[in-house]
């Protein structure tokens, strides 16, 4: 019933710096249906954002390697070169909210026309059109159209937020990336926010990639939970089942660390610290922090497959052993 | 039980001076607008609020890093409103600050064991004394073994040892009472729980007071004593952690709670009823309950008259129309 959306394989982003090779993202595979959200969770330094950019292919100039296979409707996006992305791909598929973005809206140009830009140089539409459809876009995120004619700072930081958002719905894509899309304001209109992307799931017909370092806050967008620890993702897993029992003990043990408001858990906590990028550990990279580690652990773990699309990269899963 | 409090807060106000504009003369931030509680010895207290609410300036003022526009605060009975010289060193002595930023509060050119020691020079402490005392506070923290850590800069070290790197200085001199501003948010998820546990702990055996200053309600449930909700310069409500948290009374603190989700795979079924809007400037805060312009119970007294501060049940206290 459902078909693939976003299929990647394989894929390796690094970045060559003075103190060596970053491995951002380190050979990951993944699948977003239509109409799905996948929520990928993970601390800061993870690579979630490096693997936000290499999906929209906007990459800084140190790239050692970026290689893989990302197929969006079937087409194998790596094979496009640099002017068929920008036309066919970026902001007109695969759009993008970003949490820096609350800030980078054009001081002196009108809201409207902002949000209509996209439209103006990715699709050619002519500029009387696309200000319609920048007003359509304006309501569907709950702001009145005569806010069109206003300025950013004429906003205050929900508002905008709702701008930005307008801002990568405009196009129609098939995916939209929420890059931490509210971890900037406060936790009313973070709440406000979150209602507002839920009814756009619910009504549009579209698949969100919504990334962030919070667990509670991506349970309310999740159908799907990818867990990513060091530049892999170590779990692949169905949000009922993730949020209840996770399966690789990193998911196991931040979800533990989890402060809630309504049960009465008692709180845990990793020890150690994430691992660098440049040097992770060798095999599987939480081994060090991790309370279940064995001999096999100094090996790389393999993805091992649990049906139902769940798969988990840790030996404890491995059997036979 | 009245010589138990260390410190008493009463009807402080901190307002900062803008020019606003050429022509338009001049107005206040009323950042803290008439705040008084008691917090007494070993005592843990929360105050949560929204970005812009007044938190850090309260914080602050009561660190007396900021000079108080009026009110009073007094410490173990003495009046530190408005000390200075020799006395308000003693008051610095008597308080430490851990902030949000661990990085930002650590100077970049000093080693660890140059960083704690300053505080111990300033204050005048022998030198014998200086290293003993560096040892037993990095040994507190954890950072142990501490001859790893004496020689190395705050860069060399990660973002939840930073933190426990400021809060060894906060604790360096023996001090009675702690501001916390927002401790852990710069720290990474797996981290967090770490740093506020150790820090429970230290207050445990220390006895000490600390005001843990946080937008993040659900921690607060762990690691205090007693929250305050702050909104728009004051506090709305005070009570007992486990209290506020099941019943809350105040219609902004009962809108606080609905918007926090716990993880749960049935949060993305659901809409959270919360008020639309937001935090009105402090610059020009609307007449009344500040809160009324989103607040679903607005009665017409609501937008003449301020609520005064009522206890409705003991120990917890509402500014809010509702309950008069």
């Amino acid at each position: 019933m459902s078909s693939v959306l976003l299929d990647v394989k394989d894929l390796y982003l690094y970045y060559s710096t003075r103190k060596g090779i970053v491995r951002a993202v380190d050979g990951v595979s993944f699948k977003i249906n239509r109409k799905e959200t996948l929520a990928l969770i993970g601390e800061s330094g993870c690579g979630k954002s490096s693997l936000a950019k290499a999906l929209l292919r906007l990459l800084p100039r140190n790239v050692h390697i970026f290689k893989g296979h990302i197929y969006f409707n079937g087409e194998d996006l790596m094979k496009l070169s640099e002017s068929e992305f920008s036309k066919r791909i970026r902001w007109v598929k695969i759009s993008m909210v970003t949490q820096a973005a609350l800030n980078s809206l054009n001081p002196v140009i009108k809201v409207g026309e902002q949000i209509a830009e996209p439209l103006i140089i990715h699709k050619g539409i002519p500029k009387e059109e696309a200000l319609k459809k920048a007003e359509e876009a304006l309501s569907l995120v709950g702001i009145s159209k005569i806010f069109a004619d206003r300025y950013p700072f004429e906003l205050s930081g929900g508002m905008r937020q709702r701008v930005i958002i307008a801002m990568a719905l405009v196009t129609n894509p098939d995916l939209v990336i929420l890059d931490e899309p509210t971890s900037a304001l406060d936790v009313l209109t973070q709440a406000n926010i979150m209602n507002l992307l839920k009814k756009i799931k619910r009504e549009v017909d579209i698949s969100f990639l919504f990334i962030t370092h919070d667990i509670s806050l991506s349970s309310e967008l999740a159908d799907k939970v990818a867990v990513m620890y060091a530049g892999q993702i170590v779990e692949f897993n169905d949000a009922e089942e993730f949020y209840e029992s996770p399966l690789h003990p990193y998911s196991n043990m931040l979800l533990a660390s989890v402060p809630t408001l309504r049960t009465d858990k008692k709180l845990a906590f990793i020890p150690g610290s994430p691992p660098s990028l440049i040097d992770p550990p060798k095999g599987c990279r939480f081994r060090p922090r991790c309370p279940h580690r064995f001999k096999k652990c100094y090996e790389e773990p393999p993805l091992v497959d649990l049906g139902n699309g769940r798969y988990v990269k840790c030996w404890l899963y491995a059997g036979g052993e | 039980m009245e010589n138990n409090v260390l410190l008493s807060v009463r009807d402080l106000h901190k307002w900062f001076y803008l020019r606003r504009g050429l022509f338009k003369g001049v107005g206040y931030v009323r950042a803290v607008d008439g705040v008084s509680f008691d917090l007494q010895r070993g005592e843990a207290i929360a105050i949560v609020g929204e970005s812009g609410c007044g938190k850090t300036t309260l914080g602050k003022t009561i660190l007396r890093l900021y000079k108080p526009t009026s009110g009073n605060i007094i410490f173990e009975g003495k009046n530190v409103t408005n000390l200075e010289g020799k006395e308000l060193m003693w008051y610095r002595r008597e308080t430490g600050y851990v902030q949000q930023d661990p990085f930002g509060a650590l100077p970049p050119f000093m080693t660890v064991k140059k960083i704690l020691e300053e505080p111990l020079i300033i204050h005048k402490v022998e030198k014998r004394e200086r290293i003993k005392r560096i040892y037993e506070v990095l040994e507190e923290v954890k950072l142990i073994p501490v001859e790893d850590f004496l020689n190395k800069y705050p860069h060399m070290l990660s973002g939840g040892q930073q933190q426990r790197l400021v809060i060894a200085r906060a604790i360096l001199l023996r001090p009675k009472l702690i501001v916390a501003d927002e401790p852990i948010s710069m720290l990474d998820a797996s981290v967090r729980i770490e740093i506020l546990t150790l820090f429970r702990e230290l207050q445990k055996r220390h006895n000490l007071s600390v005001i843990y200053i946080t937008h993040d309600l659900s921690t607060t449930k762990y690691f205090s004593e007693r929250i305050f909700v702050m909104y728009a310069g004051k506090i709305v409500e005070k009570a007992n952690t486990l209290e506020l948290l099941k019943e809350p009374l105040h219609p902004y603190t009962q809108a606080l709670i609905r918007a926090i989700p716990d993880p749960d795979p049935n949060n993305r079924f659901i809409l959270r009823d919360v008020p639309p809007g937001e935090p009105p400037s402090l610059l020009d805060p609307p007449p009344g309950c500040r809160f009324h312009p989103r607040c679903p119970y607005a009665k017409d007294i609501c937008k003449k008259r301020e609520p005064e501060e009522l206890e409705v049940r003991k120990g917890h206290f509402v500014r809010c129309w509702l309950y008069a």
